[in-house]
């Protein structure tokens, strides 16, 4: 509203040390523009010396009011936005999201769709590991990793586009199903991906887990104990790193996951090299799931028949009058959501993903509310980084995985 | 409904007057604000629910009684279910934002869903210790998930409508106010 934003000491008083008011320690500004912060997240440091005191996160720079300009969308038009969320895990967001709309609406999804959304959405599992890998290794210093990372990634993206059109914001699933049919060439290229990866992965490996740098920069660092990272609500590979077998994909199966089998990696330490040996586990874990999935990958129809909710084919448009009805109906009012209201997660590659969707009956929802993974886990920021040096901050910021995108929405 | 899901519920109802809400097969209690707190913190130590999964609110503008309802999502990784609460609340007296008890005490994790909600809604947490804006600007005026917040654009106005929107729109409701 103004331009002109003046934080006082005075408030952010019960936040610092004593130390800090006599001028012992230095406070520093860490970000919003800072490599190490893997997008717009601002710290506060308190440091004496070069050991982190106090660290206050600040988010919000990201915040482009997605939950409020849902409200005035159709169901529809707002899946849109969630792609725009966690930017590295578009169809995991698209998939809560209609998740929670079928939930609502009672909407059966075909298998086949399912399988394709479980598929995709390990996909980008993967995808998003790679980027946290890249990026987290050179952190670390260790450059070669990321250019590795993004080629493979590539790979993912280009089935992702082949799909839906687009690399990243697909919006490519709808509520009961899929935007259109996987293409033909589609079950090649990811053939193709199961066969190079598993090696690919051994490469990682080999440059980083018995690394003595990579492990003195990671080993005892950040750590936080099962018990302490459940009272702080964190959740996937962060959380079972300290030992927490929490999986929703287990816990709560949705989109069929409850035929794959897979198995959840639980470390015991619960620091950052932990946390990079859960991730490194998962992306094997999921590709085993795309695995499974697309040997039994199913035919038939790719999304639901209910035509109040779901457009029909654009062939019917030109025999059926009811068609156009339809047709009409959904593109101009958009559906009627029945009334009431859901809770629903989901995994993401971060962790727990929720989304609270209620409606009134209307069009457009009433409330949507993402509990998103990195919002929490940047909460525990501070808990995490106590002690530690401003260099090993980078390593733990890398290692609970944060996107900026998702902390705010 | 699993049989533990089932003894909560009634001893929700029995110890704390909670008014079971089931939507879509999903389990929800609707709990007074003075009461919320004994109900969780007994959800938490006998009932092992071990995790603050999210916490939300639903504004339900213009009604005034409630005007907010404060949604909990708790989570028990033990028994492997899931209980929705929900805080009726009423709206804001002129300045004066509506109160609820924090839960900051008994999840840390509850601190920055509080902080969002007083940010976003303008609901107080009573006893969450960082009662600051999280995702707006410091100096912001508004809450914007309020349903009376504007979205941001102009609405066209006409004279069979004008004085709706004049109300609706930002400057004329803090000149009003």
């Amino acid at each position: 509203m103004t331009d002109e934003a003046e934080v006082t000491l005075e408030e952010l008083r019960h936040l610092l040390s004593e130390r800090a008011l006599t001028g012992e320690t230095v406070l520093l500004n860490m970000g919003p523009q800072h490599p190490s912060t893997h997008g717009v997240l601002r710290l506060l440091l308190e440091l004496d010396g070069e050991s982190v005191i106090s660290c206050i996160p600040d988010i919000g720079f990201l915040h482009t009011g997605i939950e409020k300009n849902m409200e005035a969308k159709t169901y529809v038009k707002a899946e849109v936005m969630t792609d725009r969320m966690d930017y590295l895990n578009t169809v995991g967001n698209n998939l809560v999201y209609c998740l929670a709309m079928e939930k609502l609406a009672e909407l059966d999804v075909p298998p086949r769709a399912q399988a394709i959304r479980v598929i995709l959405t390990e996909l980008q599992r993967i995808a998003s590991h790679l980027v946290w890998l890249g990026t987290h290794a050179l952190d670390l210093a260790a450059m070669s990793t990321f250019l590795y990372c993004f080629r493979e990634r590539e790979m993912i993206l280009d089935v992702l586009e082949m799909c839906s059109g687009q690399r990243m914001m697909g919006t490519y699933f709808r509520p009961g199903g899929l935007w259109r049919d996987v293409p033909a060439e589609f079950e090649q290229a990811v053939r193709q991906i199961l066969r190079v990866f598993p090696a690919r992965v051994d490469q990682y490996e080999a440059l980083l887990t018995k690394n003595p740098i990579f492990m003195d920069r990671t080993r005892n660092i950040g750590v936080i104990n099962g018990k302490d990272a459940v009272r702080w609500g964190l959740t996937g590979p962060t959380l079972r790193g300290s030992g927490v077998n929490y999986d929703v994909r287990k816990a709560a199966p949705y989109s069929g996951y409850e035929q794959y089998e897979f198995d959840v990696p639980v470390g015991t330490g619960g620091d950052v090299y932990d946390r990079y040996i859960m991730r490194m586990a998962e992306m094997r874990e999921s590709l085993k799931i795309v695995r499974q999935a697309l040997d039994k990958l199913p035919t038939g129809a790719f999304r639901s028949n209910n035509r109040k909710f779901v457009p029909p084919p654009r062939a019917e448009l030109s025999t059926s009058m009811e068609a156009v009805i339809h047709h009409f109906k959904l593109w101009t009012e958009g559906f009627l959501m029945p009334k009431g209201y859901v809770y629903l997660p989901v995994e993401s590659p971060r962790g727990e993903l929720g989304c609270y969707l209620e409606s009134d009956g209307g069009p457009k929802p009433h409330r949507v509310h993402f509990r998103t993974p990195s919002f929490v886990h940047l909460q525990a920021l501070p808990l995490l980084s106590k002690g530690h040096l401003v260099a090993d901050l980078v390593a733990i910021i890398g290692s609970v995985d944060i996107v900026l995108g998702d902390a705010d929405r | 409904m699993s049989n533990h899901l089932e003894m909560v519920v009634e001893a929700a109802a029995k110890r704390f007057g909670a008014q079971p809400a089931p939507s879509k097969g999903q389990q929800w209690l609707i709990v007074k604000p003075e009461r919320l707190v004994a109900l969780v913190a007994a959800l938490r130590d006998e009932f092992e629910f071990d995790f603050l999964s999210s916490l939300t609110a639903s504004d339900y503008y213009p009604e005034d009684h409630p005007r907010f309802h404060v949604v909990y999502q708790l989570y028990s990784n033990h028994h492997n279910v899931r209980v929705g609460l929900r805080v009726p609340i009423s709206g804001p007296k002129g300045a004066e934002m509506p109160i609820v008890a924090s839960l900051e005490g008994l999840y840390p994790v509850a601190n920055w869903h509080e902080r969002e909600l007083f940010d976003m809604f303008g609901i107080r947490f009573d006893g969450n210790s960082d009662m600051r804006r999280i995702l707006m600007p410091y100096d912001w005026e508004g809450h914007p998930l309020r349903k009376d917040y504007p979205l941001g654009y102009e609405e066209p106005q006409f004279t069979f409508n004008f004085d709706d929107i004049q109300v609706r729109k930002h400057s004329g409701r803090y000149e009003e106010a």
